[in-house]
């Protein structure tokens, strides 16, 4: 492989499996603290698949770089510059209506997106994407479940449904942004275009909020940034927690 | 939930002495008492105190190591604590699934653990300080659960000793993983060596006081043996928890925090390590609720359920106004 596709690469892949930890580290705080004990069951389930899917990504990036790098160096030894995860899966959980809303935005982009991985020319991606999808699948279901009962449950649900919605769906556009990195690997078969599955991402999204009786806002003003780094507040103390024992005792194995 | 149809249910007996006779005769020829037999009122009692408790453990227990899943140094370790976590959750709705059975619902046992009136596992009261606490909780505590628990995979309640057989398969796992974890420690640098021997200290003795007052002091235990809901005494259980754990901590180079600990050849005609006297003050004063951590769990379990009410009520209102959400994929 030629060395500028092999950086586009690595690049696209670290920034895939970044949206996957955060998301995944987000959900793992539920874990304990769930409002019923299914719950305090099936986040970390999705947790899991998430880290795990995260896991695979790093470690073919880490392979593709060739710099002796480990999945946990790329997971846990960067700066908050350096991670390109969009600003959506970093949000905080705020409230259940928040985390189901969060976690069926990501879902409902991820499993076309997978899809469409599998009709691109790597084989590794392509199963990452194979398993990826069974997983996702299950996210989609138990999330928009919950969106559509919460948002048609009672006055009080709806409201914080809504507020979620108010609150969140300006992150979404980042979903479908491409940098020049994922334009190459665009170019060259390797990963898909995003925008070929905003209509798949669309039709689930109204789909579940039209039985959740929620309106799908209008976004006037996307809020994007963390494709090139640029994070919310709330990211800093998320990769202290996580970065707090590889940057107290480094270099030392776990 | 199967045994729906069972709360609430008449349990009433009428324990005249030829019921209580047959009944024993029963337990006495290991046949197991299932959800509908008649059963003495103190042994339904026994076993819902039991169980629930048992239940609440497994919930409340999962604060001390959930405390470590956004911590956790690697991504391997993350994964393998949050699986971990997530069967410790998954054993409290067995369990209260079990508890059921003999007529209570989850939400009165519940409610029960949030008004302070049920008692867990005293061990979840500790704190978890450093990352080998978690290595320390899954060798020790659930090593010493493992030596409570596979008795009761014999225990003479079906539903709980059915439960307890998945139960201690997982928690044995969880035991050898927490062996795992310290061991590495024991293979790292300086700080990691004293961070599990620091973790040792903590545990070692609250790890034994895990299985209860000494038999001469125990409320339970006469009866419960006799109706084969427990197996063993309590201090026969320790024993045999220290005579296994001591050569594990040795082996990775750990010293344990007891001057009097050695093997006495004579021990109980087999041989068996003496160990020296366990701080009952110190046990009594966390039972009763003034550990380090004792109010911060119950707060924890109780933010978590008042935050969630919410939710819980529109799920409710939902189902009722609906038969099963149609999620429509667009895939």
């Amino acid at each position: 492989m030629a060395a500028i596709e092999s950086q586009a690469l690595v690049a696209s892949v670290v920034q895939l499996a970044d949206d996957h930890l955060i998301l995944g580290h987000r959900l793992s705080e539920w874990c304990g603290h769930a409002p019923m004990l299914e719950e305090d069951l099936s986040m970390p389930n999705m947790a899991l698949d998430l880290i795990g899917q995260a896991r695979n990504l790093y470690s073919y990036a880490a392979e593709l770089e060739g710099n002796n790098r480990s999945e946990d160096d790329l997971a846990y030894l960067r700066t908050d510059r350096e991670y390109r995860n969009c600003l959506l899966v970093e949000r905080p959980n705020t409230d259940f209506a928040h985390a189901m809303l969060r976690q069926l935005y990501f879902a409902a982009f991820m499993q076309p997106y997978w899809q469409a991985v599998l009709d691109g020319k790597d084989s590794v991606l392509r199963g990452v994407a194979g398993k990826a999808i069974k997983e996702v699948g299950y996210h989609i279901r138990h999330a928009g479940e919950w969106v559509v009962r919460l948002g048609d449950g009672t006055d009080e649900s709806a409201r914080r449904m809504n507020a979620a919605v108010d609150a969140l769906h300006p992150y979404t556009e980042e979903l479908f942004v491409v940098d020049a990195d994922r334009q190459y690997c665009i170019d060259n078969n390797v990963l898909p275009d995003p925008q070929s599955v905003r209509t798949l991402w669309q039709d689930t999204i109204n789909a579940v909020f039209s039985q959740a009786l929620i309106e799908v806002p209008e976004v006037t003003y996307p809020l994007v940034g963390g494709r090139e780094g640029r994070h919310t507040e709330d990211f800093g103390f998320l990769l202290a927690d996580l970065q707090y024992m590889q940057r107290t005792y480094p270099g030392a194995q776990w | 939930m199967y045994s729906q149809g069972l709360i609430g249910a008449d349990t009433q007996t009428h324990e005249t002495p030829e019921f209580l006779e047959a009944f024993q005769a029963k337990i006495d020829s290991e046949q197991k008492i299932e959800a509908n037999d008649p059963m003495p009122q103190a042994y339904r009692n026994t076993l819902i105190r039991m169980i629930s408790q048992h239940a609440h453990s497994e919930i409340v227990g999962m604060l001390p190591e959930g405390n470590w899943i956004t911590r956790a140094p690697t991504l391997r370790r993350k994964v393998a604590l949050l699986a971990k976590v997530q069967d410790e959750g998954g054993h409290g709705l067995y369990l209260y699934s079990a508890a059921e059975t003999l007529g209570v619902s989850r939400e009165q046992l519940t409610d029960e653990l949030l008004s302070g009136k049920a008692k867990y596992s005293s061990i979840f009261n500790y704190p978890t300080p450093t990352w080998a606490d978690i290595g320390a909780i899954g060798w020790l505590v659930d090593g010493a659960a493992i030596m409570n628990q596979v008795p009761l995979c014999r225990c003479s309640y079906g539903p709980y000793a059915r439960a307890m057989i998945r139960v201690c398969k997982e928690e044995s796992f969880h035991q050898r993983q927490g062996y795992e974890l310290i061991t590495s420690l024991m293979q790292g640098n300086d700080q990691q060596q004293a961070m599990a021997q620091d973790a040792l200290n903590r545990w070692w003795w609250p790890s034994l006081m895990m299985f209860g007052p000494s038999d001469t002091d125990s409320q339970h235990s006469d009866q419960s043996m006799a109706w084969k809901i427990k197996r063993f005494t309590n201090d026969e259980l320790r024993q045999k928890f220290v005579d296994a754990t001591v050569p594990q901590a040795e082996l990775i180079g750990l010293t344990l925090p007891d001057p009097d600990l050695r093997w006495n050849d004579t021990k109980n005609g087999e041989g068996g390590y003496d160990f020296g006297e366990i701080d009952w003050d110190e046990f009594w004063r966390v039972v009763k609720g003034h550990g380090m951590m004792n109010k911060d769990r119950l707060a924890a379990r109780r933010k978590a359920h008042a935050d969630g009410a919410w939710v819980r009520e529109a799920a409710l209102a939902h189902a009722a106004r609906h038969a099963t959400p149609d999620v429509a994929l667009a895939s």
